[in-house]
């Protein structure tokens, strides 16, 4: 969390002025809800994670023996690696101010370009591969061009994409499933990201240490390469000129334009960086399901938004952060994976992630409510 | 200014074009079909199974579908074009059984002939004809199979369920309580299934018939029942799904056996590998071509009263057939498959 407000302070002193003011809060009579104000305005992804944590505790009480396991918390981790990838790429979107309702659309293509290439027309993966990037970064940068250039919303621009990208997909898949066997045949390297790994038995091995409580751990090279990509885009957001920009332009696009910041610029390389993340969330996608369905992933892009907003980040642009995100859909996974060992059905798995949107919202608005 | 004019005037002659293509395409005989999506291959191969039907017999023929499964509306939309484009009747596979059916009232008092595929309407009277695939049969087939194959471990068998959705509609239902009268187990209610108190069912789970969804669901129905044995699924992609949840756990050994419905060709596929045991396959190219012919010859085949519907068939496939189980081989299975 500290990285957080390091990410924050980065990002108002790229504003120049407006951050040192808002952050400190050493009024003498401020009372305790005040103060709690001021806490959370300081570590937003406070929030999110105590969620989390109250999440853990409650299914912990009501499925004991199932929730509270190392194997169980390992399932959550990779059941949610797919949407914190998209989540990612949403979360530099809604930096902006914008939002990328095309996500899914992208994944789907990007997986179906890979798997298609490679599989049915037997082009080495090593040329399907990059392709695949290719094809979310193209994606994303329309997606930015028409932002940019015909100066339409986000929204509107992204509902037309989603479609667009979605008839593409029933088009050049001709909604034919890959199965795991044929791409275990022709191209194994796209299933990589599903491979398994033990950390208990690979320290063991290679460094021989017995760190038991890495014991029942089961992940996946997925939940790694969403960690490690996390991690990469953090840096860029926060030890980056270019991070800072993004924060800027969704937070004021005026004042970012007057202190210097291309701002159509700044937009397009996000959006076709999102795009990007895209591929790699089909990269995983397949490793997931070992082949490749052109009907997956219909829900994906209103699952990254609810990620990204349960983390933390505002839809209204330049507050928020990476690590809010991965919280977000951890808190998500942790829900429905709780809930359903608990035996409860999956309409109120819906029900409790609705509640936590609106939650999620509600405490954003109040906390920025501290600097009016 | 200019370069915008020349977007507005391309965008004009873009409709004008669409417009001229629509109405040139609306001959005067004309049949329509009405598909729950576009995408699912079950439909597209219904698709095409119409297309090459309605070049055979000279017609043309307009297909519309809803947006996702589950739109009403727009299969609504598109019986109401067809009707103001004079067609002379159509094939639909609804999306809500039941609030489709005063639009279909609509289309046949305007004088179009109207034939439900697969999915039957509530009542099943309101159309015409219903050419569908006996669910409930399909399940039972998968059942039995399961049910033998298993022999004398049928009675300690632990069994998860990856159903559909949690409005169980007909299809879901049908299947689910097919394979539990198939598999031996006293089913209640035979409309609906979670009120059966059968030890062996373990777990009923959500798939939505969708690939990832399905390895979610067997992955949290594997938390509750470790040691399962039989895993029911609504679909083949779910049983995709399944599979690969198991082989997570090293599960992919032969000791859970896998029974699914569809026989589309990856399925039949994943029956030949050994990763379903057995699925029951329907035919929705025959489904099409049917109603098609039915519809412009105006000559309906004669239905069994006591089943109110035309049975298309379902037939077993499996690698392992049981005696008293008529099953097709994989083989068999692979020329009759779609997707």
């Amino acid at each position: 969390m500290s990285d957080d407000t390091a990410g924050l302070a980065t990002a108002e002193r790229g504003l120049k002025g407006a951050g040192e003011a808002l952050a400190s809060f050493d009024e003498p009579d401020a009372g305790w809800i005040r103060r709690l104000q001021g806490f959370l305005h300081q570590y937003p992804t406070s929030i999110p994670f105590i969620v989390l944590l109250f999440g853990v505790i409650i299914f912990t009480i009501a499925a004991p023996d199932r929730f509270f396991a190392p194997f169980n918390f390992s399932l959550v981790l990779q059941q949610v690696t797919i949407i914190a990838v998209l989540g990612v790429a949403q979360t530099l979107v809604i930096l902006t101010a914008g939002i990328d309702l095309s996500v899914g659309a992208i994944m789907i293509l990007c997986s179906v370009v890979m798997g298609r290439t490679a599989v049915v027309y037997g082009v080495p993966v090593i040329i399907a591969f990059p392709l695949g990037l290719l094809c979310g970064l193209a994606c994303g940068v329309v997606n930015g061009l028409i932002v940019t250039m015909l100066r339409l919303p986000p929204f509107i621009v992204t509902l037309g994409t989603w479609s667009i990208f979605g008839a593409l997909n029933v088009w050049y898949s001709q909604s034919e499933t890959i199965r795991q066997q044929d791409m275990q045949a022709s191209a194994p390297f796209l299933q990589w990201t599903g491979t398994i790994i033990k950390p208990y038995d690979f320290f063991s091995r290679t460094l021989g240490l017995d760190w038991t409580f890495l014991k029942g751990w089961v992940l996946t090279y997925g939940s790694l390469l969403m960690l490690v990509l996390a991690v990469l885009i953090w840096y860029v957001l926060n030890r980056t000129p270019f991070g800072r920009h993004v924060y800027a332009t969704g937070d004021d696009p005026d004042s970012a334009m007057l202190a210097g910041i291309n701002a159509n610029r700044t937009l397009i390389a996000v959006y076709g960086l999102a795009g990007l993340i895209c591929a790699i969330a089909a990269w995983v996608l397949i490793g997931r399901i070992g082949g490749v369905s052109p009907q997956a992933g219909q829900t994906a892009n209103l699952d990254s938004i609810t990620a990204v907003v349960i983390g933390g980040t505002s839809l209204f642009g330049g507050r928020g952060s990476i690590v809010g995100t991965l919280i977000g859909a951890l808190i998500v996974g942790v829900f429905r994976n709780g809930l359903a060992l608990s035996g409860l059905e999956l309409l109120w798995q819906d029900f409790a992630v609705g509640v936590l949107i609106i939650v999620a919202v509600t405490i954003d608005q109040w906390i920025r409510r501290i600097s009016a | 200014m200019g370069s915008r004019w020349n977007i507005v005037k391309a965008a004009v002659a873009g409709l004008a074009f669409c417009g001229a293509m629509a109405s040139a395409s609306y001959a005067a005989d004309t049949v329509g079909l009405i598909t729950k999506t576009e995408t699912n291959p079950f439909f597209v191969k219904m698709r095409e199974g119409a297309q090459a039907k309605a070049k055979e017999l000279g017609v043309t023929l307009i297909t519309a579908a809803g947006k996702f499964d589950g739109d009403n509306d727009g299969q609504v939309a598109a019986i109401e074009n067809l009707i103001s484009a004079g067609a002379k009747g159509f094939a639909i596979v609804p999306s809500d059984s039941k609030a489709i059916v005063p639009t279909i009232k609509k289309a046949r008092d305007a004088g179009l002939k109207v034939i439900v595929l697969d999915t039957p309407l509530d009542p099943m009277d309101a159309a015409d004809a219903t050419f569908a695939t006996d669910n409930r049969k399909a399940g039972m087939l998968i059942g039995q199979w399961a049910s033998k194959t298993l022999g004398d471990k049928a009675a300690n068998a632990k069994i998860v369920f990856l159903d559909l959705a949690t409005n169980q509609p007909t299809v879901d239902f049908l299947r689910d309580q097919g394979f539990m009268q198939g598999f031996g187990i006293d089913v209640k209610d035979p409309n609906k299934y979670g009120d059966e108190d059968d030890k062996r069912i373990c777990d009923h789970e959500i798939s939505q018939g969708d690939q990832e969804k399905g390895r979610t669901a067997m992955e949290n129905a594997l938390q509750k029942c470790p040691d399962v044995n039989v895993v029911y699924t609504i679909n083949e992609p779910a049983a995709a799904g399944a599979w690969e949840a198991l082989k997570a756990v090293g599960k992919d050994d032969g000791s859970v056996m896998i029974v699914s419905i569809d026989g589309g060709c990856p399925g039949v596929k994943n029956v030949k590998a050994g990763v379903i045991g057995a699925t029951s396959q329907q035919y929705p190219l025959k489904m099409a071509s049917m109603a098609l012919e039915a519809i412009v010859s105006g000559k309906i085949p004669d239905i069994d009263p006591k089943m109110g519907f035309l049975d298309t068939g379902a037939q077993l496939i499996t690698a392992k057939p049981v005696e008293g189980v008529k099953s097709i081989s994989v083989e068999e299975g692979l020329k009759l498959c779609w997707g």
